[in-house]
C-alpha cells in the first residue's frame, strides 16, 4: 500500500540492508532449517521498520509547521484530546504541567510536587522521538498509519508549541528536531539506576523473613471506605454460589452474624445468572462502546443524545438501521462512524431500537 | 434452565408429593413404618422446595436424610445430552459467575483497557484460556494466520520474513510461565482501592506457552548479539505496539510463541502469535508480533517513555523497569467473599517470581505478627505462578491473614511500608507488596492494608 512511498524516503540503514541482502542475494539463506522463511526484500523492510530511534535513526525527511499541525489536530486529534491536548475525557492530558524553568534544566518540577493531579504526556516524556513514532504509527485512534511523514512533523511541532517547547511560527524537520530534544521539559526525567531492568537487577527493598512476634501492634492503615461497597458490581455474582468461599452481597451492607453451614441469606448456585444477553452486551461487544458512551460524546455522540435527537421522528428506525449498515458522516462532527456490515438484520435493529430508546 | 426447575426436590403440587410408585405400594401393602417415613419425607421434601432450595438441611434435621441422596434427581433418572452438543464445551452454567471483568471507571474507552482474571475462583497454576487477563492498546482483532508475518531485521546478516507456516516447521518448545501486567496491583499504592482479589491481582495469568525459541530465530537470521543487546518486538495491531528487550537477559528463555495450554493463541491475547518473555511484565509480550528489530540500544518507545516508568518520589521516573519481583496472593479466601461458618478451611494462594522459582511461602493469620510456612504443591517451576495451601481452622473470631513468598535467590516479598518508603506512593507499576484480607467476626472478607 505505502511501499513506493516508502521507498521514495530509504534511510541509510535501509540502504544498508540492502547491500547486504545484495551480497546474500539466495531467497533462502537458510543452512540450518532448509526451506523455512526467506529473505524480505527492502520495500517490504521499509514498509514495517517505522520505527523512530531516540537518537532519531529511523526518523524520515520531511518537515511540518505548527500552524498546519493545528488544522491536523483540530480535524483528528481534538475529538479525543482536546484542543489544546488538555483533555481529560478519553485519554489523560498530553499537555500541561510544564514551565519554561523546566525547558531550562531538563526536569519536570511538577513531577515531585505531590499535589499535581495529573502526569500528562509532556510532563513524562523525555524523548522527543517517542512522541514522532508513536503518533506516526498508532494516531489517530480510529485511524491508525493514516498520517503521512509531513502530517507527523507538522502535529508534533503544534503539541510542542503548545508546551511552548516551541515558537508559535515553528517548521519542525528531520534536521532540527535533535536541536528541540534539548528543550524537552522532562529531557533528564529518567534514570536507569534500578535493578528492574535485569532479572540479575539488585532489588530496591531488602525483607526479612521474621516468623514469631514481628509486629508489636497490628494497626489497619486503609480499608474500603463503605460506599465504595458496591462500586464493583455486586460481589455475590462474581463468586460462585456454592462451596466454601461465597461472595460477600454488596448491594447490602454486611451480615450481622455468620450466615452458618445452610448459608441463609445468601445466594444459591440455582439463581447463577447467564453472561449478559441483548442490545446492552451486543452494545459492548459489537464494540459500539468504543465510541459512543451511554451518556457524554467519546468519538461519536452518546446514547441519550441520539435518542433525543430522533426521539419521536417517523422513520427514524430505517434511518439509523441504513447507517449503521453503510456508516455516515457529517451529522455530529468530523470524525465518520464506519460501516457495521458484519451485524445481522436482527442484531442491527435492536441495537438501533435500543439505542433509539435511549437504552432502556 | 428446565433442568434447573426440576432439579432437587420440588414437587409440582403438594397432592403430588407421594409418587405414583408409593401409592401403588400402600395400596397393596397398607402403611407401616417405613412406608410413612417416605410419606414424610416426600412431605417435608415437598414443602422446602416449596421455601426454597436452601433449606435442604432443616429437611435433614427433621427427616430421614438428604434428600439430595434420598431422592432420585432428574441427572439419575433421565437420557443426557449427546456428545459433541457442545463442539467446543464451555463451563457449567453454575461457573458463569467466574469471568473476566473490567473495572469500572479505570479507562473511559474499552479498546484501551484491562479485563481481569476471576482468581478468587482459580484451582492450582494454570489459567483456563478463557480467563486469561486482557490488556489492550487499541482493540483486538482475529488476525488472519495466512496473512500474518514476523520480519526479523535490524542487526542481522539477513533480513527475514516468516509465515505461520514457516514458524510452526521450527523445533518448538512448551513451558509454563507467569504473565503479569507490571500495572498489577497498581491502584493499591496509596491506600485500599478495589474489593476483590480479581481487581487487586487479576492482571495475573499463567499457560503452558509452545512455540520457536527467540535464540533460534535470531541465530537463524545471523543475529550480531555482541553489539545488538536490545531486541524491539513490533505488533502487527493498529497501536503497533513496540517494547524493548534486554536481549542480554532474557534471550535464552524468551519464545516466540503460537501456542497457549494447548490450543492456538486466543485471538485477545495475539493470535496467531506473542513474544513470551519469562519473568518480565506483560506488556513487553507483544502481541501479534511481527517483527523483531535487533539493535544496539534501547527505543524509548511512547509505552516506555511515557507509560510502565516507575515514578520516584524526588520526580525521577525509574525507565525500562520490566522484571516482576517475588509476590503472591492468598486467592481464598480473599477480599469480598463470605465464609459461611467456623472451623476448617484449606487457605489457599499464588506465588511467583520473575527471578525464578519459589522457594517457600509463609502465611500469617494475626496481620503480619507471626507466621507458618506453608505447603508448595508441584510443580515448583521457574517464573512460572506457584500454588501454595495451608491449613486453618477458624474459631470465628477477626483475623487478618497475609502471604509473604521467598525466591530462590532469597528475596523476601516486601510489606507495603518498606516499598513506600523507598518509591513513594504515585509509582504505579511493580507493587509487589504483601497482600492483607481481613475476616470478621460475620465471615465476610475485606481487603485491607496494615502497617
Amino acid at each position: 500500500m505505502y511501499k513506493l512511498a516508502k521507498l521514495a524516503n530509504v534511510t541509510l540503514f535501509v540502504a544498508t540492508s540492502f547491500l547486504m541482502l545484495g551480497s546474500a542475494s539466495a531467497q533462502n539463506s537458510s543452512v540450518r532449517f532448509p526451506g523455512i522463511g526467506r529473505d524480505a526484500t527492502p520495500a517490504e523492510v521499509s514498509a514495517w521498520d517505522i520505527d523512530v530511534r531516540p537518537d532519531f535513526k529511523g526518523l524520515p525527511k520531511g518537515s511540518g509547521s505548527v500552524e498546519k499541525g493545528q488544522q491536523l489536530w483540530e480535524a483528528k486529534c481534538s475529538v479525543c484530546h482536546g484542543t489544546f491536548g488538555e483533555s481529560n475525557e478519553i485519554f489523560t492530558p498530553i499537555i500541561g504541567g510544564t514551565t519554561a524553568d523546566d525547558i531550562k534544566t531538563g526536569r519536570v518540577a511538577s513531577l515531585s510536587d505531590r499535589k499535581q493531579p495529573q502526569r500528562t504526556t509532556i510532563m513524562k516524556v523525555a524523548t522527543v522521538s517517542s512522541l514522532w513514532d508513536y503518533i506516526y504509527r498508532a494516531m489517530p485512534w480510529n485511524a491508525p498509519r493514516s498520517l503521512t511523514p509531513d502530517d507527523t512533523f507538522a502535529l508534533v511541532a503544534y503539541l510542542l508549541s503548545l508546551a511552548e517547547v516551541v515558537p508559535d511560527d515553528f517548521v519542525l524537520s528531520d534536521a532540527n528536531i535533535a536541536e528541540v530534544q534539548k528543550r524537552m521539559p522532562n529531557r533528564n526525567g529518567m534514570t536507569l539506576k534500578h535493578g528492574l531492568w535485569s532479572s540479575k537487577g539488585n532489588p530496591d527493598v531488602h525483607a526479612t523473613a521474621c516468623m514469631t512476634n514481628c509486629v508489636q501492634f497490628v494497626q489497619i492503615g486503609s480499608e474500603l471506605p463503605a460506599y465504595a461497597r458496591n462500586a464493583h458490581g455486586n460481589i455475590a455474582e462474581q463468586n460462585r454460589q456454592y462451596g466454601p468461599f461465597r461472595g460477600s452481597d454488596s448491594t447490602k451492607p454486611p451480615l450481622t452474624k455468620l450466615p452458618g453451614a445452610s448459608a441463609e441469606g445468601l445466594a444459591h448456585a440455582s439463581e447463577t445468572h447467564a453472561a449478559g444477553k441483548g442490545p446492552a452486551a451486543l452494545f459492548k461487544s459489537e464494540n459500539c462502546a468504543a465510541c459512543h458512551a451511554m451518556s457524554g460524546k467519546l468519538v461519536g455522540p452518546s446514547v441519550t443524545d441520539i435518542a433525543a435527537k430522533y426521539q419521536g421522528q417517523a422513520g427514524a428506525l430505517d434511518r439509523l438501521m441504513a447507517k449503521v449498515k453503510n456508516g455516515g458522516s457529517g451529522v455530529w462532527g468530523s470524525i465518520p462512524m464506519p460501516a457495521q456490515s458484519q451485524l445481522s438484520e436482527e442484531d442491527r435493529k435492536a441495537l438501533v431500537t435500543w439505542v433509539l430508546s435511549g437504552g432502556k | 434452565m428446565a433442568d434447573q426447575k426440576r432439579r432437587g426436590q420440588i414437587k409440582q403440587a403438594p397432592e403430588n408429593f407421594v409418587s405414583q410408585d408409593l401409592i401403588a405400594d400402600l395400596n397393596q401393602n397398607g402403611m407401616d413404618d417405613t412406608r410413612r417415613g417416605f410419606m414424610r419425607s416426600g412431605f417435608m421434601a415437598a414443602i422446602g422446595g416449596a421455601v426454597g432450595l436452601g433449606s435442604s438441611l432443616n429437611v435433614l434435621a427433621a427427616g430421614e436424610g438428604d434428600p439430595a441422596i434420598l431422592e432420585k434427581q432428574v441427572w439419575q433418572t433421565t437420557l443426557g445430552k449427546n456428545v459433541a452438543t457442545m463442539p467446543y464445551g464451555t463451563p457449567s452454567i453454575y461457573e458463569a459467575n467466574l469471568i473476566r471483568r473490567e473495572s469500572p471507571g479505570l479507562t473511559r474507552v474499552s479498546a484501551a483497557s484491562v479485563a481481569f482474571t476471576p482468581l478468587q475462583g482459580l484451582f492450582g497454576i494454570i489459567t483456563p484460556n478463557g480467563l486469561h487477563f486482557e490488556r489492550q492498546h487499541q482493540g483486538w482483532y482475529n488476525v488472519d494466520p495466512e496473512k500474518h508475518r514476523l520480519m526479523v531485521n535490524g542487526l542481522v546478516k539477513h533480513n527475514r520474513v516468516f509465515t505461520m507456516n514457516d514458524l510452526m516447521r521450527l523445533p518448538s518448545v512448551s513451558r509454563i510461565h507467569f504473565i503479569e501486567c507490571g500495572a498489577n496491583t497498581g491502584l493499591e499504592w496509596g491506600n485500599v482501592a478495589v474489593p476483590t482479589v480479581q481487581y487487586t491481582h487479576g492482571m495475573l495469568s499463567c499457560c503452558e506457552f509452545t512455540g520457536v525459541p527467540l535464540a533460534v530465530l535470531l541465530e537463524e537470521c545471523g543475529a550480531d548479539l555482541k553489539k545488538g543487546k536490545y531486541l524491539l518486538a513490533e505488533g502487527g495491531d493498529g497501536s503497533g505496539m513496540t517494547r524493548t528487550i534486554n536481549l542480554e537477559d532474557v534471550l535464552n528463555e524468551a519464545i516466540v510463541a503460537w501456542g497457549m495450554n494447548g490450543e492456538m493463541l486466543r485471538p485477545e491475547n495475539g493470535f496467531p502469535l506473542r513474544l513470551v518473555v519469562p519473568g518480565v511484565q506483560g506488556v513487553s509480550w507483544v502481541k501479534w508480533l511481527r517483527r523483531l528489530e535487533v539493535g544496539d540500544m534501547p527505543y524509548a518507545t511512547k509505552d516506555e517513555a511515557v507509560h510502565y516508568n516507575d515514578l520516584m518520589p524526588d520526580g525521577m521516573a525509574r525507565q525500562y523497569t520490566s522484571i516482576q519481583e517475588c509476590k503472591s496472593v492468598i486467592t481464598t479466601p480473599s477480599g469480598g467473599q463470605q465464609l459461611l461458618d467456623k472451623g476448617f478451611y484449606n487457605v489457599s494462594g499464588l506465588a511467583w517470581s520473575g527471578r525464578g522459582k519459589i522457594k517457600r511461602v509463609d502465611v500469617s493469620f494475626d496481620g503480619g505478627n507471626n507466621w507458618k510456612t506453608a505447603r508448595l504443591e508441584t510443580p515448583i517451576l521457574s517464573k512460572a505462578l506457584t500454588r501454595f495451601n495451608i491449613d486453618w481452622v477458624w474459631d470465628g473470631s477477626p483475623v487478618i491473614l497475609q502471604s509473604r513468598a521467598i525466591d530462590d535467590t532469597g528475596y523476601v516479598q516486601p510489606p507495603i511500608k518498606m516499598l513506600r518508603d523507598v518509591r513513594g506512593t504515585r509509582s504505579i507499576y511493580h507493587n509487589n507488596a504483601i497482600q492483607s484480607w481481613k475476616v470478621d467476626s460475620n465471615g465476610e472478607v475485606s481487603n485491607v492494608q496494615v502497617g
